[in-house]
């Protein structure tokens, strides 16, 4: 069978965040970038979905060079193949997930692993995108995945509880934190990831349908007032609450 | 120009998002000149959408069928598309709640269409609408357009303001849309709903415990505020990881985005990604025993002491005053 995870190389979430000199995007000096977070569990599943059902595992990244560390970070946790979509264009997520669709029809994935979100845009789009593009069932926001004779039972995370999913490959899940833990890259697995070759490969151009017309920071809150110290302060603060407030 | 809102439902009962976004797509629709539309997708659900003629709903599509009870993703968006053809609507508004979230690029890839996802706020700039969206989980918020012919918007949960006026009622009308079994490719079988607490994401108030908890066993002082308050229980990132708390309570640039009218900041310092999350509620209380903590920097009200005192205090108080 086939696995294949999707990945995104995203800033650092230690990243403080300046306005660009577009006024559009972020100013990227100095910024440090990483394997989106949500991404890891989504390559931790491809691995074990592996192990378990045996076949090859792939990752996959759109963007320019510097994805090629991300791509090297999941061949280091064990991904046997990776391949660049490379590209140094502006998209969103609509033309994101095309380019990814195209290369995913070339490959007949039996399971299309995504992070349930990138920690950048915040879109939370290109799984459901990717899905439909290909025809395929899909479950977002995925916390457990169980797989027994080819039926695949999800739970997906909603508010204040979980739906139960029943689904077949070939699917496209997306992985919410909690799924499984992460593995460590080995010291074997991180030199093999050095040498490992990294397939390129240019994907169709696509214009966006969602563009920014001006980014901001939010206005900073102003800085709020001492309300004063230990258990003396909490009748002065169910007061404030109250009447300056009004929270409740 | 008509606009399309989707009135998400659970077990036959609206959510809370459901007024907000029938509201805002109807305020739209009158500063376009234009008409909006609310569909609402469920099993029994006809009984409940007169209801939101009082959140300004004029007409009010219904599509009912007992393979409806639960939300299926490639049905419920094969739904609201052929609406959204049916009626020729030029914008769609959803929840950026888990059904939205998961529906909306379901829905933007049958319709060629861009989303413009998360919204905070929805304006019309020179006829067109505008979306502001928090980006980099709230470190800069962007304004976007949709540049395709059909437009969706997610909002946010909480954000929008649902206020009801007696007397308005809407048009309700049954439609059909035939489905096949390979619309339930992916089938809900069931739902497993925790009891107790709301979710942060859909809360208006959320007591937060952080490493100054120093340890799960004393997360019952959160808890206890919490209930006092009818409020969510959420945790910073390090707790999470640590095995305290769940990881449906995180908040934070890798857990939940929050925006409730208030936010109870126990024992957290206020590491940048946990501000990302949370520094748009209304108001924010930050109860820390190091003064100069980061979390004070954003907390309207600040307790400088030990959360160990301060919480019982405090959850004593509350039941006094709201004689609870």
């Amino acid at each position: 069978m086939k696995f294949i995870v999707c990945i995104n190389h995203v800033p650092d979430t230690e990243t403080k965040v300046k306005v660009g000199p577009d006024g559009k995007t972020i100013d990227k000096a100095g910024v440090n970038h990483m394997l989106n977070p949500y991404d890891e569990y989504a390559v931790e599943a491809a691995l074990r979905f592996k192990e378990k059902m045996t076949g090859e595992t792939i990752a996959v990244s759109l963007g320019g060079d510097t994805h090629k560390e991300a791509l090297r970070k999941a061949l280091a946790m064990g991904v046997d193949k990776a391949i660049l979509l490379k590209d140094d264009s502006v998209r969103d997520s609509y033309s994101v997930a095309s380019a990814l669709a195209e290369c995913l029809k070339t490959l007949s994935p039996d399971c299309v692993l995504f992070g349930k979100q990138s920690i950048d845009y915040y879109d939370e789009q290109v799984p459901g995108l990717v899905a439909e593009m290909m025809g395929m069932p899909s479950v977002s926001v995925v916390v457990k995945v169980d797989v027994q004779d080819g039926k695949i039972v999800c739970e997906r995370e909603i508010e204040g509880g979980h739906e139960i999913v029943e689904t077949k490959f070939p699917v496209v899940l997306s992985a919410q934190k909690g799924l499984y833990e992460p593995r460590y890259p080995s010291l074997k697995g991180i030199m093999s990831a050095k040498t490992k070759p990294i397939e390129e490969r240019t994907p169709s151009p696509m214009a966006s349908k969602v563009e920014a017309v001006t980014m901001s920071k939010p206005p900073a809150k102003s800085a709020g007032k001492i309300v004063g110290s230990d258990v003396a302060a909490v009748p002065e603060l169910v007061r404030l609450l109250q009447e300056e407030a009004k929270v409740f | 120009m008509k606009l399309l809102a989707f009135a998400e439902q659970r077990e036959g009962k609206f959510k809370k998002s459901a007024y907000e976004v029938t509201q805002a797509a109807g305020k739209l629709a009158e500063q376009l000149g234009g008409e909006a539309v609310t569909v609402v997708v469920g099993n029994t659900v006809s009984a409940i959408a007169p209801e939101l003629g009082a959140y300004g709903a004029k007409r009010v599509i219904v599509v009912q069928d007992p393979r409806l009870q639960y939300y299926s993703t490639t049905a419920y968006a094969k739904i609201v598309a052929e609406i959204a053809k049916k009626e020729s609507v030029t914008a769609l508004f959803l929840p950026a709640s888990q059904m939205g979230k998961d529906l909306a690029p379901r829905v933007a890839a049958k319709l060629d269409a861009g989303v413009a996802a998360d919204c905070v706020a929805l304006n019309v700039e020179q006829g067109e609408i505008t979306g502001v969206r928090p980006v980099y989980a709230g470190k800069a918020n962007i304004t976007v357009k949709v540049t395709s012919p059909v437009k969706i918007f997610t909002l946010r949960p909480n954000v929008f303001t649902a206020s009801a006026s007696n007397g308005a009622t809407a048009n309700v009308e049954q439609a059909a849309v035939e489905l096949t079994d390979a619309d339930f490719s992916a089938k809900v079988t069931g739902v497993k709903i925790a009891e107790g607490r709301p979710d942060v994401t859909e809360a208006s108030i959320i007591v937060s415990g952080g490493r100054g908890m120093k340890g799960p066993e004393h997360f019952h002082l959160v808890e206890e505020l919490a209930d006092v308050l009818g409020a969510a229980v959420g945790a910073s990132r390090a707790v999470v990881d640590a095995g305290w708390r769940p990881h449906d309570e995180q908040v934070g640039q890798t857990g939940k985005t929050v925006s409730p009218t208030l936010y109870i900041a126990c024992g957290i310092s206020g590491a940048v990604q946990h501000l990302a999350g949370m520094s748009s509620s209304k108001y924010i209380v930050a109860v820390n025993k190091d003064k100069d903590a980061p979390i004070f920097q954003v907390a309207d009200y600040g307790v400088v002491g030990d959360v160990f005192e301060i919480l019982p205090a405090l959850t004593e108080e509350l039941k006094k005053k709201l004689h609870k």
